[in-house]
């Protein structure tokens, strides 16, 4: 996920994976619940209400992300994301965000293979006038071509911080480009450079008018503000635009069956330290069948996630083979999932012995499945996670308007701690199964200078 | 886990830890405006029954408990060629203590549900923990437990080396952490804070269970300590839990003395030489202590020049009209010893030079004619507009007000602050552009390959 500026940026270390969907069951009566109407043009509309304190947080959540771009102008989504804050008929050069910082509040934008999102925090009596310039901007962007081009270096700096500065984002790269053989999730968010480096107002502005429209968007209101206020200002807003027909969504390649695990190897004498990685493709919440996301989501946190879980007490407690070894699941993708591990081995410590005692770990689990405690450990995890979001508006938001940007429903959301409660260990073990060596790629990333293979140039 | 290694994150850019204190950050950016629906949060000062003090604020809406804790003090107490002790035992708090050993105090923090952990600062250690109200007596025994009898077993403590000495590995690599070091580094020669506060290899591996030992019990005392807690708790139960977990700590801290003193007001510009296409550059000079009567004008200006948002000078000249850098930002850090001025941007190579001259220019422009009357209106604007969006959950609540606590505001600055920004004239923010903004007096400490440096 990329961000127009750096300083809003928290690394959330499950991050974009399943907490963003994870909601309650002891918390059901008490905690939030979301209410959702449509505009007759198609803009789906949510309302999550907290009143603790005079804030909203006004998200608008685009169904479109990078893995929608048309081949040849990868970045052009978070490029537009970043144009989107320049001008309109109304509103003057570069003016939008110093109108929301002069109305006391903060606005942001972010965009990711499947989502793009614009939000504004402001207290609840500007709610009205951010809910205009938002709607504004939906359909009545105004690009300057010097503008741009402008803009286009601060993307292309944006891409040296993130990634050309940082070998382990230059091995994260490599690692989707080589998990995906045709599926646009191996393609970056932020863009190869040199397509990058040719984008042009033509293509931002063709980007824009096929994808932003009310019917391809959902709005989320989050703190304090009844559905009722919602409705009415969406309505004189967003409510004057009209559908547009031609917005679809676009259909994307899909993978081909998958015969040979990758491999891929990085040396780079900028790396910090020796690091082993490892994804797999898998189910996401929306592609998955009943339960199995939700049993991937223990599953991981079982096996890899923090000081408890096997894969820690192995490599880092038991064998001391590792400084860090874990793992994660993403189920937040409209297409697929993913599951990844990584360690830190100790000096001396072959990547071999690694993999060795990751995959033992798995087959492990494969073979006997985890313990009842474990899995009711897990669980337990996940369901405080959900109460403890519920005290930040804006994490909220978030939870909603990625689940239904990907093709969630609010029950989905709201059902997800009781879908959770009732995963059992056999369904835990089955999970196991998606962890399919053919649908993976191990890469590894070593401190040291490039070979020079023969037929180079030294 | 505080130590594990720096690769969990995907296209994230993880924020560097640049010599700036987090606490102290966020009470740079707060400014009041809760006024209007005060009744949405009243604070309350406690005093246990054991006579500890803490600020409360009742939230019973969500079933959740937030304590924020320091002791003041934080790495720059560490010993000397110990550099990092504060560190170690930081990411110590949480690998076992009484009775249980570090695999069975994580295995119980996850049954209960509740997060702790700790940080080093500069000048205060600092605590986090948030409870769910259904666990809070359990819970609240563990964090009794890690204050007053952290284990430090041997196998905990090499486990946590191990991944402390990995971590420095990343860093000494990360072109922000070496530019963040190496410009404490030059700032304050000789002080502990221009020592790495996470320490080096070397002072790493010589750390023993007696230095972390030795320094909490010099650390963590009842006299240099403040405390808040927001969220589904009552004053007696308050009372009862603050006694509980900090009640048998000794009254008094024995704290090392630590300098007042200043970065030099003389330009010095120092290049790392490192193998990246975008250098990193953190500039600054001396800043304003938050004690001296023209702090708040210093903030007003520095949000017109640097501060956070879009609409500040240096985003608008470097980022929105020569698309030269995606990050560029100022900011005030008023140690408790010592104040600074300071910035960074990032740029390729080949346009360092001509950043930082522009840089330069905005400086000396700011000083010698201040902001116009309509930044200032922007500025005082956005300040006080944007207060409330910081105490809109629990954990926001308690950390601006541990940040208010450490700085010795009353409890009524909450109500105050509005008016103090609200009070600074142009005429102030000129007169301070003038005495903080020294273009020609920067130290400035680039990490890259940086080409058309002028200086």
């Amino acid at each position: 996920m990329l961000t127009r500026a750096l300083f809003h940026i928290r690394p959330l270390i499950i991050g974009l994976l399943m907490l963003s969907l994870s909601p309650v069951t002891s918390l059901a009566q008490t905690g939030p619940r979301a209410t959702e109407f449509t505009l007759p043009n198609g803009l789906h509309i949510v309302v999550v209400p907290d009143n603790r304190a005079p804030v909203v947080t006004h998200m608008v959540w685009y169904r479109v992300g990078a893995a929608d771009e048309p081949p040849g102008t990868s970045g052009i989504a978070h490029f537009l994301e970043h144009l989107m804050f320049k001008a309109t008929e109304k509103i003057g050069t570069g003016e939008f965000s110093k109108i929301v910082s002069r109305l006391g509040g903060q606005d942001n934008a972010f965009t990711a293979q499947d989502i793009t999102a614009y939000f504004q925090r402001v207290s609840k009596d500007r709610l009205p006038k951010v809910m205009e310039m938002e709607a504004d901007r939906m359909v009545n962007l105004k690009l300057d071509e010097k503008e741009v081009l402008t803009e286009r270096d601060v993307i292309l700096e944006e891409r040296r911080s993130r990634v050309e500065n940082n070998p382990s984002a230059i091995l994260d790269e490599q690692l989707g480009a080589a998990l995906y053989l045709a599926h646009p999730y191996r393609i970056p968010v932020i863009g190869w450079e040199h397509e990058m480096a040719k984008l042009s107002r033509a293509d931002a502005m063709a980007f824009y008018k096929r994808f932003y429209a009310p019917n391809n968007a959902i709005l989320v209101v989050t703190g304090d503000v009844t559905p009722e206020e919602v409705r009415k200002l969406a309505e004189a807003t967003y409510g004057k635009i009209p559908r547009n027909p031609n917005v679809k969504t676009v259909e994307r390649p899909a993978e081909p069956p998958h015969r040979a695990a990758r491999r891929i190897e990085l040396k780079d004498p900028r790396a910090g330290r020796r690091t082993w990685h490892r994804q797999y493709i898998a189910p996401s919440y929306t592609t998955a069948a009943p339960g199995e996301a939700e049993a991937l989501d223990l599953l991981l946190k079982i096996l890899a996630s923090g000081p408890t879980s096997r894969v820690y007490r192995k490599l880092v407690v038991e064998e001391k083979v590792a400084s860090s070894a874990g793992g994660w699941y993403s189920g937040s993708g409209r297409d697929s999932g993913k599951i990844a591990f990584f360690s830190v081995p100790n000096d001396g410590v072959e990547f071999s012995k690694i993999e060795q005692l990751i995959d033992g770990v798995i087959a492990e689990v494969a073979a006997k499945g985890v313990t009842q405690e474990e899995l009711e450990r897990a669980k337990k995890a996940y369901l405080a996670e959900y109460i403890y979001q519920t005290d930040n508006q804006a994490s909220l938001a978030r939870r909603y308007g990625w689940a239904l940007t990907v093709g969630s429903t609010v029950k989905d959301i709201e059902e997800w701690p009781e879908r959770l409660s009732q995963v059992t260990a056999d369904q835990v073990k089955a999970a196991v199964r998606h962890l399919d060596i053919l649908r993976s790629v191990t890469g590894t990333l070593l401190p040291e200078a490039p070979d020079q293979p023969p037929g180079s140039r030294s | 886990m505080s130590s594990s290694a720096p690769l969990r994150g995907r296209l994230f850019v993880r924020p560097a830890k640049l010599p700036v204190v987090a606490s102290a950050m966020l009470l740079c950016l707060a400014a009041p405006v809760l006024t209007a629906k005060a009744h949405a949060m009243k604070i309350q000062q406690i005093k246990s029954p054991g006579g500890i003090d803490a600020w409360l604020v009742q939230e019973h809406a969500v079933p959740l408990i937030a304590l924020r804790f320091v002791f003041e003090g934080g790495s720059s107490q560490n010993p000397a060629g110990k550099e990092g002790v504060a560190n170690f035992l930081s990411a110590m708090m949480d690998e076992g203590a009484g009775d249980l050993d570090s695999h069975k105090f994580q295995e119980r923090m996850e049954e209960l549900a509740f997060r702790m952990s700790f940080e080093d600062a500069r000048d205060g250690l600092y605590g986090s923990f948030e409870t769910l109200t259904t666990n809070r007596d359990p819970s609240i025994e563990m964090l009794r437990l890690a204050v007053n009898q952290p284990r430090f077993d041997a196998d905990a403590m090499e486990r946590v080396r191990r991944q402390l000495l990995s971590g420095l590995a990343f860093a000494a690599k990360n072109p922000n952490r070496v530019a963040g070091a190496a410009w404490s580094a030059q700032a304050f020669p000789g002080h502990p804070y221009g020592l790495p506060s996470d320490g080096t290899p070397q002072s790493i591996a010589k750390i023993t269970r007696d230095d972390l030992e030795s320094f909490r019990k010099r650390n963590f005392a009842r006299d240099n300590l403040k405390v808040v807690a927001v969220g589904d708790i009552t004053p007696e139960q308050l009372g009862a839990l603050l006694d509980r977990v900090f009640g048998d700590l000794p009254a008094k801290a024995d704290l090392a003395p630590v300098a007042q003193t200043s970065p030099a007001a003389k330009e010095r510009v120092q290049v790392i030489p490192m193998d990246v296409p975008q250098s990193v550059v953190q500039f600054g000079s001396p800043g304003i202590a938050r004690d001296d009567d023209d702090f708040m004008a210093a903030f007003v200006l520095n949000q017109i020049l640097g501060g956070g948002g879009f609409a500040s000078r240096l985003t608008e000249e470097v980022r929105e009209k020569r698309g030269l850098a995606y990050s560029v930002y100022s900011y005030l850090q008023p140690y408790r010893r010592a104040a600074i001025f300071a910035g960074g941007v990032a740029t390729k190579n080949e346009e360092v030079g001509r950043s930082l001259d522009v840089i330069r220019g905005e400086l000396r422009r700011m000083a010698e004619e201040g902001p116009t009357p309509e930044e200032m209106q922007n500025a005082k604007d956005y300040l006080t507009g944007s207060f409330a969006l910081r105490f809109d959950t629990n954990a926001k609540i308690a950390n601006q007000l541990l940040g208010f606590l450490f700085e010795g505001y009353g409890i009524d600055y909450i109500d105050k602050r509005n008016a103090l920004v609200n009070a600074v004239t142009l005429a102030d923010v000129k007169r301070v552009a003038q005495r903080l903004l020294k273009a020609d007096e920067l130290i400035v400490t680039v990490v890259g390959k940086p080409q058309g440096m002028t200086k």
